[in-house]
């Protein structure tokens, strides 16, 4: 990049992600023991991001385009520091808010209270800082009736409107949301949809990851593609969606537009 | 939101940081990773050595260390442990627990066996259960949180934490407990009592280095947390709490010393029940054992910790 570039907020230098994984039902001493007997190995590398390389200016909605398994969640935690770069480096500038697919963060024992304690107690925040976002986080959620239950009494739909309430009443700089923005009824997915405009609107970046193309479109400043753990195009959003849409050989009609 | 931080946020200290820390490290590669987890920049990249800067690390455990409290509370309301008869289960259930292992220990070896002794298992096990409570709630940690780790980035070190803090926490009333058999058996109150002070930071030190080892290895070995509770038994048994370490036959003298429990709790008799000195030797040998699995269990814990995400 050159230099003096003063307003980035992400900055993905070259990064390449390989993790092994075990394709065994169950990690188990066991399992390990009996396979030693048979000297099998069932640990698989995957590469999940190969040299990925890009910038994000402060205040940038980026939409992130892909079919399933080209790394666009990878790349979010990446980004987010949860899973840790294999090569190259992540800077990241602000205080980053993720919210990754359906309420992966939450803990189905607990109570949708005790969940958004923790969770923001574990970004880093203080105690008197959520409580003073924690009304609001309700609200937004509208879900006062149920804070006090365990979140395995919750429906899908209300998990996924806990999750985006809290991801973004974070006061974020930095919000990545991997593929959660259609949660709950008609009504909150419209109040959501509003919600992210507001928020791409005020200076804040916002990293979203999202099959309907229609709302990447419409909320971001720029897009890239991912194939196969590489960024295939970055740009406009709208020729970015072009070049994926001729790419999957579909027509780009309204349909395709609003959702895949 | 209040527009107010809005515009700080834009035109106040972070822009200029931004400004200020983007030129200085425009040659990348060149600074150290020091801000993995702080709040403002954040650098991610591959550890050579496999473990991030422990510095900043640690200070940024301290910095979060209310995450850690709050999970440990939260499990705490979970056991119950806010209302009436959860406390008042907190004292039953250690005694009832003496009570077993006196009944036990007069069956096999009958002989006229008082007060004292039974204070001596008492406060023997009650020691050892804070050891073994801290393992039972960290090797469940890491799996359980798995929410967490996958959406958050914070030192995953906090999470077997909190189990200790769990553990001690369910400890303290226990040593309340002990108090009326004390002075029904008619021990000594002394000062060398104080030692019980250092004795119980050290069994802190040792359950930490434990509870993070046991969690992490957790993750590969999804099958430990069914057979800990038979290795937390048998090291009940070769540990000087059903008996006294002196009654321990020639022969197998050695399990004391193999067993990084032994000194501590052997100390730990000398100083709560008969309230004398420790033996100098016990308490070297217990603070060289905590602090070797304390730094065995936590460089393990936090060289792994990056891998959690991917394999939970």
């Amino acid at each position: 990049m050159p230099s003096g570039s003063d307003d980035l907020s992400i900055r993905v230098e070259d990064v390449s992600v390989t993790y092994r994984t075990s394709v065994e039902k169950a990690p188990t001493l066991r399992n390990t023991m009996l396979r030693l007997g048979r000297r099998e190995r069932v640990v698989r590398e995957i590469e999940a991001l190969r040299g990925v390389s890009f910038e994000v200016r402060h205040g940038t909605v980026l939409g992130v385009l892909g079919a399933n398994g080209a790394g666009k969640s990878t790349l979010v935690r990446t980004v987010a520091g949860i899973l840790p770069p294999t090569e190259g480096r992540v800077e990241v500038l602000g205080r980053v808010s993720t919210l990754l697919a359906l309420g992966v963060g939450f803990n189905r024992d607990l109570t949708g209270r005790e969940n958004v304690v923790l969770g923001g107690l574990a970004a880093g925040l203080t105690r008197e800082q959520m409580e003073a976002k924690y009304d609001e986080i309700v609200d937004f959620a509208e879900l006062e009736d149920f804070m006090e239950m365990p979140m395995r009494t919750y429906s899908s739909g209300m998990y996924g409107r806990l999750a985006f309430s809290v991801a973004v009443n974070m006061d974020p700089d930095i919000l990545l949301i991997d593929e959660a923005l259609s949660v709950g009824d008609a009504r909150f997915r419209r109040k959501s949809f509003e919600k992210m405009k507001e928020l791409c609107g005020q200076a804040r970046t916002i990293v979203l990851v999202s099959h309907a193309m229609g709302s990447i479109s419409e909320l971001c400043d720029q897009a890239i593609w991912m194939h196969k753990g590489e960024m295939r195009v970055r740009g406009e959003p709208d020729k970015v969606i072009e070049a994926y849409t001729q790419f999957l050989d579909v027509k780009n009609d309204a349909l395709t537009k609003e959702d895949i | 939101m209040s527009t107010e931080t809005q515009t700080s946020r834009k035109n106040g200290a972070p822009a200029a940081l931004r400004r200020s820390w983007f030129r200085r490290n425009g040659a990348a590669g060149t600074r150290t990773r020091d801000d993995e987890f702080t709040s403002q920049h954040h650098v991610y990249e591959p550890h050579v050595t496999g473990l991030p800067p422990l510095r900043s690390y640690v200070s940024e455990v301290w910095r979060r260390r209310e995450f850690a409290l709050e999970l440990s509370r939260t499990r705490l309301r979970a056991q119950h442990f806010d209302t009436t008869f959860g406390q008042l289960w907190l004292i039953l259930n250690p005694l009832l627990l003496a009570g077993v292992y006196f009944v036990l220990v007069d069956i096999i070896r009958p002989n006229s066996r008082g007060w004292a002794f039974f204070a001596h298992l008492m406060a023997g096990l009650f020691a050892y259960y804070f050891v073994s409570n801290a393992m039972r709630e960290g090797v469940k940690v890491v799996v359980k949180s798995s929410g967490l780790i996958l959406n958050t980035a914070f030192p995953r070190a906090l999470l077997p934490v909190s189990s200790v803090i769990t553990a001690f926490v369910r400890f303290l009333p226990t040593l309340v407990v002990y108090l009326p058999f004390h002075v029904i058996a008619g021990l000594p109150f002394t000062l060398h009592m104080l030692w019980i002070i250092p004795i119980v930071a050290l069994l802190t030190v040792l359950s930490t280095g434990l509870a993070m080892f046991v969690a992490a290895a957790q993750v590969y070995f999804r099958d430990l947390s069914s057979f800990l509770p038979y290795v937390l038994r048998v090291w009940l048994y070769v540990s000087p709490v059903l008996y006294y370490a002196k009654q321990v036959p020639e022969r197998y003298k050695w399990l004391l010393d193999i067993n990084p429990l032994a000194p501590l709790l052997t100390a730990w008799s000398d100083v709560l029940n008969f309230g004398r000195a420790p033996a100098p030797r016990d308490i070297a040998l217990g603070a060289a054992w905590a602090f070797a699995l304390f730094v065995g269990g936590a460089l393990f814990y936090i060289s792994r910790e990056r891998d959690f995400a991917v394999r939970l």
